[in-house]
């Protein structure tokens, strides 16, 4: 499953991708931060350390969706002034990869998606805003500007070192989901489900204290 | 397997010690807890700012028990909730003020529950991760979800009037929400919006027992006061059901009187022509030829059909056991007046004398007519062991009184159910 990829050109210790795909990676060991070019991984920064979070998903949580099984793989972490969230980047058993998003314990699934019509800049994204997409009627639910925490693990792009970023999130009566993030250019489009725990049939979760999963 | 390289870390729970008064507050809710109430000074800590930040104190309010300690487990749905933190939310409009207590239920993996609870009323609330759509019900704005329609209920400013144990957001005291109720029995949909946001939730009512038993407390629950708005009606399903078991009942009695039809003997045992003849003020009396009464105590019905017209004629009966001398007496009217704005009456009448013993009986009529009325046919009849289906009408109608009682009792709790609401018909609103 794992390939080796080679050594962190900081420590040097082992660097193994799960996803052949992955273009970032972090040194478990010193928390650099590697993106993989055509030859070697190039260090281009440091995690600073994660603020401590109670997510019960951890890099190594596997799940079940729709009968294909996943695991994840990175993070990225963000905070704003209600609390913080991860964004747990999932590779499934296809190759495919798409995204879990742990907010509070409310869970989502989302996928990067083609816009089925040019992205509404931020004016127009206003809590309650409707959109349609693929026949299905999505509403704004909340626009957040966001503060990135870090990086853990293997993405599918390089991304660190990011500043404040915004995203819209669109929900349906049916429990779809879609979330905008603004900090790219043009914006990016996540489709995806709302999901509840248990759909998931996760193990290899983090133990808390006191508590059984 | 990777995952066996790496034995996943516990997460262990938090103690700080508040720093206002040094008592230690215990953290249950991990890293998700933002803020925590002190609870010797009611301190409101910044957990999240590694000081303890103290945000606010509730200084001079009075200390509210919740009626579930905070660290109290339960079992919802299979799934353990801890409570962790306890609010009292109040609303003042007009002269009214009223509140109701609002506890967080966590639990690590599936995240947080509220649990709210008004004059012995519970819900079990969730947020949602949906978004309804809009509707109309009751003449107003409504919302459907899940195939249920929601109608508005109440809507109302409440604000944090008291606060205990901890909290993923940051707790202000005083902080006021827009709430909107909107209820589908079981199910109540509620808005809480602060600026242009609006957060839905769906709760489900649960009787106080049922929190007594998730959460195995002591005691009984608080009595449940009154109708609340999302309460399920006793009657819902019964009025259906109720007009299911009159259906059936009535298939049952006509089945019933078919076969209490089939069972009579019914059978004529006299008929006879007579004329009354004009002049006369009252004809003398007289008796038909005998007939058999066949079998035990039966009925016996003896009717008559006379060629009246605008007119009338008095029949006084004797039915007279040739044998035994027992008598029954009775009288028959037939009258029956017709002009262009219809008909009044019949030419026809009967009655039925229960229980008459077998034997040889006769008639002894005596007719009576006005003295101006002309010559008039009149024929008499006597059949034996008829059918009354007058029984089976006074069945049917007994039969409609549980479905309609049924009907009155529900249509009573929904109206008890909408005087509180905000939009309480205007008969019976204001009054509170």
């Amino acid at each position: 499953m794992s390939a080796p990829a080679g050594n962190c050109p900081n420590c040097g210790a082992p660097i193994a991708f799960r996803w052949s795909s992955a273009i970032q990676t972090t040194c478990e060991f010193c928390h650099s931060i590697l993106v993989r070019t055509d030859v070697d991984l190039k260090k281009v920064g440091e995690v600073a350390d994660l603020p401590a979070d109670a997510s019960p998903i951890q890099i190594g949580t596997e799940g079940v969706y729709q009968n294909k099984g996943f695991v994840v793989i990175g993070r990225i972490m963000y905070e704003y002034e209600q609390g913080g969230w991860n964004e747990w980047h999932v590779v499934y058993n296809d190759n495919s990869n798409g995204w879990l998003s742990d907010a509070q314990l409310e869970y989502d699934l989302s996928w990067l998606a083609k816009p089925p019509q040019p992205i509404p800049l931020t004016p127009t994204v206003q809590p309650g805003a409707r959109f349609n997409w693929n026949d299905k009627n999505y509403e704004a639910t909340s626009v957040t500007k966001a503060r990135y925490k870090g990086v853990q693990g293997e993405l599918p792009f390089e991304y660190w070192d990011k500043a404040d970023v915004l995203f819209a999130d669109l929900r349906t009566t049916t429990g779809d989901f879609a979330t905008i993030d603004y900090s790219e250019n043009p914006p990016l489009l996540f489709l995806g489900r709302a999901v509840d725990f248990d759909d998931l049939h996760f193990k290899n979760l983090r133990l808390f204290e006191g508590w059984t999963s | 397997m990777s995952s066996s390289l790496v034995t996943p870390p516990l997460v262990k729970a938090k103690s700080l010690s508040c720093p206002n008064c040094g008592a230690p507050v215990e953290l249950r809710g991990f890293a998700h807890t933002l803020s925590a109430v002190c609870p010797n000074c009611l301190s409101v800590l910044d957990t999240s700012s590694p000081e303890l930040q103290v945000l606010d104190t509730f200084q001079g309010k009075e200390r509210v028990q919740p009626k579930i300690p905070l660290g109290t487990r339960g079992t919802f749905n299979g799934t353990v909730y801890e409570v962790i933190g306890f609010q009292e939310r109040s609303v003042q409009s007009g002269g009214d003020f009223y509140s109701w207590d609002e506890y967080l239920l966590f639990n690590p993996y599936k995240g947080f529950r509220y649990l709210t609870e008004y004059c012995g009323h519970w819900n079990v609330v969730r947020a949602l991760s949906r978004v309804p759509e809009t509707a109309r019900a009751r003449g107003r704005q409504a919302w459907r979800l899940d195939g249920r329609t929601f109608a508005a209920f109440d809507a109302m400013t409440a604000a944090t009037s008291y606060v205990i144990g901890e909290f993923p957001w940051q707790v202000c005291r005083g902080e006021t929400v827009r709430c909107e109720d909107y209820i589908s029995p079981p199910y109540m949909l509620s808005a809480e919006s602060t600026g242009d946001e609006v957060t839905w939730s769906m709760g489900e009512y649960w009787p106080g027992s049922k929190i007594w038993q998730a959460f195995r407390l002591a005691g009984s629950p608080p009595y449940a006061q009154g109708v609340f708005s999302n309460q399920p009606s006793p009657f819902a399903g019964k009025i259906g059901s109720a007009w299911r078991t009159w259906l059936w009942l009535n298939v049952a009695l006509f089945v019933l009187f078919l076969l209490f039809t089939f069972m009579k003997a019914n059978r004529e045992v006299f008929r006879q022509d007579y004329v009354y003849l004009s002049g006369k003020s009252s004809e003398a009396a007289f008796v038909t030829p005998p007939f058999q009464l066949n079998g035990g105590d039966k009925n016996v019905e003896v009717g008559v059909h006379a060629s009246v017209d605008n007119d009338w004629i008095y029949l006084n009966f004797a039915l007279i056991n040739d044998e035994t001398g027992q008598t029954f007496d009775f009288a028959r009217e037939v009258s029956y007046y017709h002009d262009s704005d219809g008909t009044e009456g019949s030419r026809n009448n009967s009655v039925v004398i229960p229980s008459v013993p077998g034997g040889r009986y006769y008639l002894r009529i005596e007719p009576e007519m006005s003295p101006s009325s002309p010559s008039t046919r009149y024929e008499v009849f006597v059949r034996r062991d008829v059918p009354i289906y007058s029984y089976f009408w006074i069945a049917a109608m007994l039969l409609l009184i549980p479905p309609i009682v049924v009907l009155i009792r529900s249509v009573k709790f929904e109206g008890l159910r909408w005087r509180e609401s905000d939009y309480a018909p205007a008969s019976s609103g204001g009054d509170d």
